[in-house]
């Protein structure tokens, strides 16, 4: 009895809360109407978008980091990638492999600066982390205007200029990763393999690269930093390797989760993007300064099938679209759970 | 609490760049763009007076936390929500001009301590990362404020106006027209001098906010928020009840707010239901950073000062990028970007000096040993 209490207070009530709901949830849709099998389909799809921008918080969050805010200055090395390439006019497989390999220069450049930066505020990194994420997305909103773009299906008809806020994927990489290897059951289930294959490959490769020497120095920076001192092992240099991999991570999420989405958004969409990324993983059961990759996998599902779900089977109950109200709730609300919590230093 | 040692005088004058660096980048920026946007100086300065009058009061209302030492109070948002809420039902009832503006303080007031209250023991829960606690709970009312405003609002909470609910029956509609207090409070004692119009209730407001902040601090209880912003466990072992009073900082600052966010409105003369409170905590705070202020320091110049340029950036900006550029877009992208980056500087250049202190700090316990000990704590305390 004792242990399930323990339990319980690690893993947290509000997690089990929305556990129940989510539960509820799927048990209720048949009653009002929505396909189970339909909407399994839709949060399959949606684990396999988001993972991959749920997974780039977990370096940061183990080298003692926090939780990384500044997502966005790693989505907009990925839109850099995704535009050049379409400018370059690569399609399929060529345009998506691109696409990641163009970012990945880029990713690797502004994590390296924003990762010095996080190094010379340590204790501050969140605030700061999600302001540098603001300005970056709104300085690069000028960029898009400026930069010499040509590709007519990129920029904006009248002008032949600047790049358009929405810009379709079709005929280049649209769900690329989705429809490969795609395995279809029934009239309304599909089974993205490609894309939880890309998502289980890059999880993998997380999960062995914390295990490396590397990422074992890394977590020992953010579970005890003198300790780790004492140990050899440069608490700077780890950081920055953390946020440089969690930069690289964000920059590839935002290509899988635009290839799956059909479109690549500019401008001030990627401005908040980090936040459902974060209530995600923290829904998972991660905190402040632990990790894992089990955290990333059970809250991407989780948050997913909230957001799926509840359009669909709240509003059949009543009659009303309350989805938006419930989702900043739970999402908020689980992120401000998580910094209120009295963090246990390592376990 | 000074450092025991003295700097060398290089160190000194880099300081004292490190610490206006803000301010200065900002000023250049603004230097260049006036002259490009091509606005008369009538115009410049007429718009400005009005948006002192706009936006002042709201960012006095960080103040206080900063005093505290809780940083920038970025959940001020649940202060505008509320004195929102006060708004609707001004309306709702048909109170016309600055009795309306009286009622809808009176109703937002209750609203506003609440939420102050909720808000303190989050933070009281969060110390070390009040800043993006409050940010993210600015957030999280936003949900509850949509769910009370577009769902309960006329089902439950009685709604008499058929004008201001969606068709539906229930919820407020998107805009909410404030024709009844439209700029009641600034044309209550509006004075023409020469071409400019001043509109000095508002200002005679903003003054008496000013003189309460002078008086407050001076209190038993804001020199017990300026102790604890020095050091909370020095403070508590002076018998100072550190949680209480910062409860009392983030509650006064959600008043405070709630009434800004009135006269802000007020001025505008119509309210976006759902999206008025967004923006609110991201223009105050990096007013009161452009002004000059720290995470740690912030005074009434600082307010002064950072309102104006602030708002004369955003006044020049667009005009010039679309003579510069030829696009006003990428005016109002620059100055959000500049904006942005103003307050990631000015917190980040805070972080770093603080680290420095401590670090100094801890070399100075290496040398001479007394006295150095309480601000290696006080710096170090955040990690």
């Amino acid at each position: 009895m004792n242990k399930l209490k323990t339990a319980v207070t690690d893993f947290g009530w509000p997690r089990i809360i929305i556990f129940f709901f989510v539960v509820a949830l799927f048990v209720a849709a048949p009653f009002v109407g929505v396909r189970v099998d339909g909407a399994l389909s839709d949060v399959l799809a949606r684990f396999g978008q988001n993972g991959i921008l749920v997974l780039a918080l977990v370096p940061m969050v183990q080298a003692g980091a926090g939780l990384n805010f500044g997502l966005p200055v790693g989505i907009i090395a990925g839109l850099l990638g995704g535009t050049l390439s379409m400018q370059f006019g690569w399609t399929g497989w060529v345009g998506f492999l691109g696409a990641v390999g163009v970012s990945l220069p880029f990713a690797v450049l502004f994590g390296w600066a924003y990762g010095l930066l996080l190094n010379k505020v340590k204790g501050e990194e969140m605030t700061i982390a999600m302001y540098v994420g603001f300005s970056m997305v709104t300085f690069f909103a000028i960029l898009w205007l400026l930069l010499p773009y040509s590709s007519p299906n990129m920029v904006w008809g009248y002008s032949g200029s600047g790049l358009r806020t929405t810009i379709t994927l079709d005929g280049y990489w649209t769900k690329i990763l989705n429809n490969f290897l795609a395995v279809r059951i029934g009239r309304f289930f599909v089974f993205p393999t490609g894309l939880l294959a890309f998502f289980g490959a890059a999880t993998g490769t997380m999960w062995l690269f914390l295990r490396s020497k590397t990422g074992t120095a890394m977590t020992a920076v953010g579970s005890n930093p003198d300790f780790a001192r004492a140990g050899g092992v440069s608490s700077d240099r780890m950081r920055l390797v953390s946020v440089v991999v969690s930069t690289v991570f964000g920059a590839v999420g935002i290509l899988v989760y635009q290839q799956s989405y059909g479109f690549i958004q500019l401008y001030q969409a990627p401005l908040y993007m980090a936040f459902p990324a974060v209530a995600a993983i923290l829904l998972g059961g991660a905190s402040v300064n632990k990790a894992s990759m089990v955290n990333v996998l059970v809250g991407t599902f989780l948050f997913q099938a909230i957001l799926t779900m509840t359009p669909n089977v709240i509003n059949s109950v009543l009659q009303t679209d309350m989805s938006e109200v419930i989702r900043i709730v739970i999402s908020n609300g689980m992120i401000i759970y998580a910094l209120t919590r009295k963090t246990k230093v390592s376990k | 609490m000074k450092t025991p040692f003295k700097l060398p005088s290089a160190a000194r004058v880099r300081r004292f760049a490190a610490d206006n660096v803000v301010v200065l980048i900002f000023l250049f920026v603004t230097a260049i763009a006036v002259p490009s946007s091509k606005l008369s100086g009538t115009y410049i300065i007429q718009d400005l007076l009005t948006r002192y009058g706009r936006n002042a009061f709201l960012v006095f209302s960080l103040l206080l936390p900063i005093m505290a030492g809780m940083g920038i109070n970025f959940g001020m948002v649940l202060g505008a929500m509320a004195g929102e809420i006060g708004l609707i039902f001004a309306v709702d009832q048909g109170i016309a001009g600055v009795q309306g503006l009286l009622y809808a303080v009176l109703v937002g007031a209750p609203i506003a301590i609440l939420l102050g209250w909720i808000a303190g023991q989050v933070l009281n829960r969060a110390r070390g990362r009040e800043m993006v606690t409050g940010y993210i709970l600015g957030f999280f009312m936003d949900g509850v404020y949509q769910f009370v405003v577009l769902y309960l609002m006329g089902a439950i909470i009685p709604i008499t106006s058929k004008a201001i609910t969606l068709s539906r029956g229930y919820g407020i509609r998107n805009t909410l027209g404030l024709d009844s207090v439209r700029q009641s409070l600034d044309k209550l004692l509006k004075l023409e001098l020469g071409s400019f119009d001043l509109p000095m209730a508002t200002y005679l407001v903003i003054a008496l906010l000013a003189i309460f902040i002078v008086w407050f601090r001076r209190t038993k209880l804001g020199q017990d928020m300026r102790a604890i912003g020095q050091d909370q466990t020095v403070s508590h072992s002076a018998g100072i009840p550190v949680e209480r009073t910062r409860i009392m900082a983030i509650v006064i600052s959600t008043l405070l707010a709630m009434v800004g966010q009135i006269i802000f409105l007020q001025n505008m003369g119509n309210m976006a239901t759902y999206n008025a409170h967004r923006q609110t905590g991201f223009f105050a705070a990096a007013a009161i950073l452009v002004g000059g202020a720290s995470v740690a320091k912030a005074t009434i110049p600082n307010v002064l000062v950072g309102v104006g340029l602030l708002h004369l950036m955003y006044i020049v900006v667009p005009p010039a990028g679309a003579r510069l550029f030829g696009s006003a877009q990428i005016g109002e992208y620059f100055r959000d970007a500049m904006s942005y980056a103003v307050i990631a500087l000015a917190l980040a250049l805070h972080a770093w000096r603080k680290r420095a202190n401590a670090e100094s700090a801890r070399a100075g316990l290496r040398g001479a040993a007394s006295g150095a000990v309480a601000p290696a704590k006080m710096e170090g305390g955040a990690e």
